[in-house]
């Protein structure tokens, strides 16, 4: 009933409207004006107008501009102070460019909008100008490819030695982190070998999964020190986003990728940084994952480097974890185990 | 061409009944506006469906009694189902950038447009032509039809990422919906190609005599180049769709490779999602053009007419649209820095990306020139495409942040992308389309648009666009991702929710101030004041038609074409315009 009558008036309201333009047309018809004709006064008006608007509109990207450093949150990791830099440095070059060409539109617009007793200027081409405006904005793009490259490369370039290892491992709809261990070495994986406890698949049977630890719900990083991610997906791509290390990487299923950063700020120093005594760093997934996608976090622990050697040694290892053990003396048996569970995927 | 006398075309075509004037019309012009229309109803769907995902964005999990209206089991109580938001997201984007901005924006006015401003009869294939907007129909009900699938339409986002779009474990709308989805855009890629084949034909070969490729409207020459554009890229997606048929129904691993779902493990191995992405971007990013370059085509005609001054440096607007369609063949990869791909192809696409601006900035700059010292007429067509130029310039310079990859780690795939597509694709593209469509109504219907109707619905659409859409940078810098059904399990985006309240208030307000163009658009095609001849005094041979032009356009013969498009006020001439077809005098020089 309600929607009938929200019809209802929503035809009257068209209705109305139609008779209201029909009148001013009709009105404008009798005095001897055609009504769809562009006056001097509508473009008066409009030329007024669009100075009005331009100035909100200028003034409204001003004062945006000072939430830029409010909402981006303070840099955590070497890298990101360099990228945030080179972020500062591409804003103070296209915020002028920004504000001259709105200034020079809006302004152009006003001044010469159309007045019968005035002709344009006929200027329909000059190769100097067009040259200045592609090579002055040429010579800046350079630069800034240049030095976004350089930045890059540092980002990208090759992983320190003596950077400790972690595996981040997605699925619909939870993180899951694994510490290499003391050999600094992540035992194989595959799905297939995914069964009960041992949820990411690694092969138990080689040595260099023993001491891995596999851990839940939060994870921790030492500060200074270089840590080097390995991203897996069992599903669908997610993507590992922790912006406040400015790190970024999908997780694709079937392939490894990887982001090695160096973490700066405890997680003390950031609670006192922000203000905010409940802060943590976060691990959110960034690639649209299913239902469930806006709530995949993990939270990120940065502390000194004793409090987390300290932590790490309290995390089971992964062979403790499983509660199977992996000598060698029964290493024939799970082989079978899991030579079954690769013959008969289905078998869970 | 020459033999197409008045007698010829009167024998072509006969007297039209209804269905061969209105529904199987090989006439362009009527094939223009079944374009048009088929687009403005797409284009209210898809505009429709971000009002009802605003409304969780903005008071997620409030209960809206409208949600369940339209959604019904999708909005239990009113409140929005986090599936269906993301299948609202997914088609929303899906409808905009295809249905509306590919679509509706070339369908409409390449069809409408290339023959009357070359001087041609019709189309080269009036028939292909035909079959173009018929795919095209079928596509937008196909998707339409997905809506009402059991389990929901494609959710997996526009860009449908295997694997999840390949597994309908991973999320409903993979289903039924995603093979919809599949079949509705192979129907639309047919269609683009159709049309874009005709096009290219048609300017090549059907110019009138004296329409050398140098004298032709910028408008013509957008058209050609994204139509070459569509042609290379199209037929990319459309085999990269088929893989994903094909990995979807018939069990091939292309996309797909080591996966562990609903707790088993699947056959498919050795695959790779990421060659979905760059077959899916090699489309993708010729796409960006292949919706912004007609849009920019239009403004070029209408600044130039309303400035009543030739559009500046002709050469360079034509050079300027030939370079960003060469250079968006190379930059497909930006949209892929994150996915591992090796570091040194990201710099090489960081290089070709940030190139882009620079052809960009040539065709700002000669805007700007071209409304200096102009003497500009106000209408709604040249408001937008104001709008135009100034959402050009605020959404191309955001790119280049995005298009640096060493930025882009840290603001991929958050809210600062949407801000910035939005504004430089998404609004350029559209008020290039209300431009054209404020521009050239009298001639597609013979009456004019009110022209009241038309700046208050400007002014409104302006301003809540970018209500909506500029703060979502800031969004993005916080580290907001994109595709979010709410931000609630985030408490350090709290803070933020005002925001996209007044976000949500914004998108409602455009989607009302939609409701005037809407309105003046029908009430305009019955009751509309009758349009002149050449009501904005254009040069342009489109005007040189009757108001109301026939199947063949001109009644007699075509006309010759003397001259460029833009002799708009010229010094030695005491008229204000010259049309195309206007011989030059003894003493006269061609200037451009």
């Amino acid at each position: 009933m309600l929607n009938l009558l929200i019809v209802l008036v929503v035809i009257l309201a068209v209705v109305a409207l139609a008779s209201v333009v029909r009148v001013f047309e009709l009105g404008a018809d009798l005095r001897g004006h055609d009504p769809s004709a562009v006056t001097e006064s509508d473009n008066r008006t409009q030329s007024t107008i669009l100075v009005f608007a331009g100035i909100c509109y200028m003034a409204y990207v001003f004062y945006q501009i000072f939430w830029g450093p409010e909402v981006l949150p303070v840099a955590a990791s070497v890298h990101g102070v360099k990228t945030d830099f080179l972020l500062n440095l591409t804003w103070a070059i296209i915020l002028p460019v920004f504000f001259i060409t709105h200034i020079l539109l809006i302004y152009f617009g006003y001044k010469y909008f159309h007045r019968s007793d005035r002709k344009s200027d006929f200027f329909a081409h000059s190769t100097k100008l067009e040259a200045v405006w592609t090579i002055v904005p040429t010579i800046v793009l350079s630069s800034l490819i240049v030095y976004g490259l350089s930045t890059w490369q540092e980002i990208t370039g090759p992983t320190p030695e003596e950077t400790m290892v972690i595996e981040l491992y997605s699925k619909q709809f939870d993180w899951t982190a694994r510490y290499a261990g003391d050999d600094n070495r992540l035992g194989p994986s595959g799905y297939r070998l995914i069964e009960g406890g041992n949820t990411l698949g690694v092969d138990l049977t080689d040595a260099a999964s023993n001491d891995d630890k596999v851990v839940r719900g939060e994870f921790h990083l030492p500060v200074g020190k270089p840590v080097l991610f390995k991203f897996h997906s069992r599903d669908v791509i997610h993507s590992a986003y922790m912006p406040h290390f400015r790190t970024q990487m999908n997780c694709v299923p079937g392939m490894t990728t990887q982001f090695h950063f160096v973490p700066t700020m405890t997680t003390a120093e950031m609670r006192v940084e922000t203000g905010n005594p409940e802060f943590d760093y976060l691990l959110l997934c960034n690639k649209i994952c299913g239902a469930a996608h806006n709530n995949m976090q993990m939270n990120i622990i940065v502390e000194s480097e004793a409090d987390f050697n300290a932590w790490l040694a309290g995390q089971k290892t992964l062979a403790e974890q499983l509660s199977k053990p992996v000598e060698s003396e029964i290493k024939p048996q799970q082989a079978e185990v899991l030579e079954a569970s690769t013959e008969t995927p289905n078998g869970i | 061409m020459a033999d197409h006398t008045e007698h010829v075309h009167h024998a072509h075509h006969g007297k039209p009944d209804f269905w061969t004037h209105y529904v199987f019309s090989q006439d362009h012009k009527m094939i223009s506006k079944q374009f048009l229309v088929t687009a403005m109803i797409m284009g209210v769907v898809g505009m429709m469906m971000s009002v009802f995902f605003r409304l969780q964005l903005g008071w997620p999990g409030q209960s809206f009694a409208i949600l369940e209206t339209f959604l019904g089991k999708w909005a239990p109580d009113g409140v929005l189902d986090p599936n269906m938001y993301l299948a609202l997201v997914t088609i929303h984007g899906t409808i905009m950038v295809f249905m509306v901005l590919t679509g509706g924006l070339s369908g409409t006015f390449a069809n409408l447009l290339i023959p009357l401003q070359i001087g041609a009869r019709d189309m080269a294939s009036g028939f292909l032509n035909m079959l173009s907007f018929w795919f095209f129909l079928g596509s937008s009900v196909i998707m339409l039809a997905s809506l009402f699938v059991e389990t929901g339409p494609a959710s997996g986002g526009w860009t449908i990422y295997p694997p999840l779009s390949a597994l309908p474990q991973a999320i409903p709308g993979s289903g039924l919906g995603m093979t919809l989805w599949l079949v509705s855009m192979t129907l639309f890629i047919v269609s683009s190609l159709l049309g874009g084949i005709n096009y290219i034909v048609t300017i090549i070969n059907l110019r009138t005599k004296g329409m050398s490729m140098d004298r032709m409207p910028l408008t013509t020459w957008a058209l050609f180049i994204t139509a070459i554009l569509g042609l290379l890229s199209f037929p990319v997606l459309l085999s990269a769709a088929l893989l994903l048929v094909f990995d979807r129904s018939f069990g091939t691993s292309f996309y797909l490779s080591d996966i562990f779902i609903s707790g088993q493990a699947l056959e498919h191995t050795g695959g790779s999602p990421i060659l979905f992405q760059h077959l899916f971007w090699f489309l993708g990013h010729p796409e960006v053009y292949i919706v912004l370059l007609p849009a920019l085509g239009i403004t070029s005609e209408v600044v130039s007419t309303m400035s009543r001054k030739p559009i500046f440096g002709y050469k360079a607007m034509v050079g300027s649209m030939l370079a960003i369609a060469f250079l968006s063949m190379i930059v497909w990869g930006h949209h892929m820095f994150v996915t591992g791909m090796n570091p040194f192809l990201g710099s090489v696409f960081t290089f070709t990306t940030l190139l882009v601006a620079i052809p960009s900035a040539v065709k700002v700059f000669n805007y700007l020139t071209t409304l200096w010292k102009g003497n500009i007429v106000y209408s709604p067509a040249m408001l937008f495409a104001i709008g135009l130029v100034s959402t050009f310039i605020t959404g191309g310079l955001t790119g280049i942040i995005l298009g640096d990859s060493a930025l882009d780690i840290n603001i991929h795939d958050t809210y600062f992308v949407v801000g910035h597509f939005h504004i430089v694709m998404g609004a350029s593209a559209i008020f290039g389309m209300f431009s054209g469509v404020y521009h050239w109504f009298p001639k597609m219907y013979g009456r004019m648009m009110n022209k009241n109707l038309g700046y208050a619905h400007f002014w409104i659409t302006i301003t809540s666009m970018y209500g909506v859409f500029f703060p979502m940078h800031f969004l993005g810098l916080a580290g907001i991702p994109r595709r979010y059904y709410d931000n609630t399990a985030f408490p350090i985006f709290d803070g933020l929710q005002d925001i996209n309240e007044m976000i949500s208030l914004f998108a409602i307000l455009g989607a009302c101030a939609q409701a005037i163009f809407f309105f003046n658009f029908i009430y305009s095609i019955y009751r509309g004041p009758r349009a002149s001849q050449n009501p904005w005094h254009s040069n342009a041979l489109e005007w040189t038609t009757p108001v109301n032009p026939g199947h063949g356009n001109w009644p007699g013969a075509i006309p010759t074409v003397y001259r460029w498009a833009y002799d708009y006020s010229r010094p030695d001439k005491d008229v204000d315009f010259i049309p195309q077809n206007v011989p030059p005098t003894a003493d006269e020089k061609e200037i451009h």
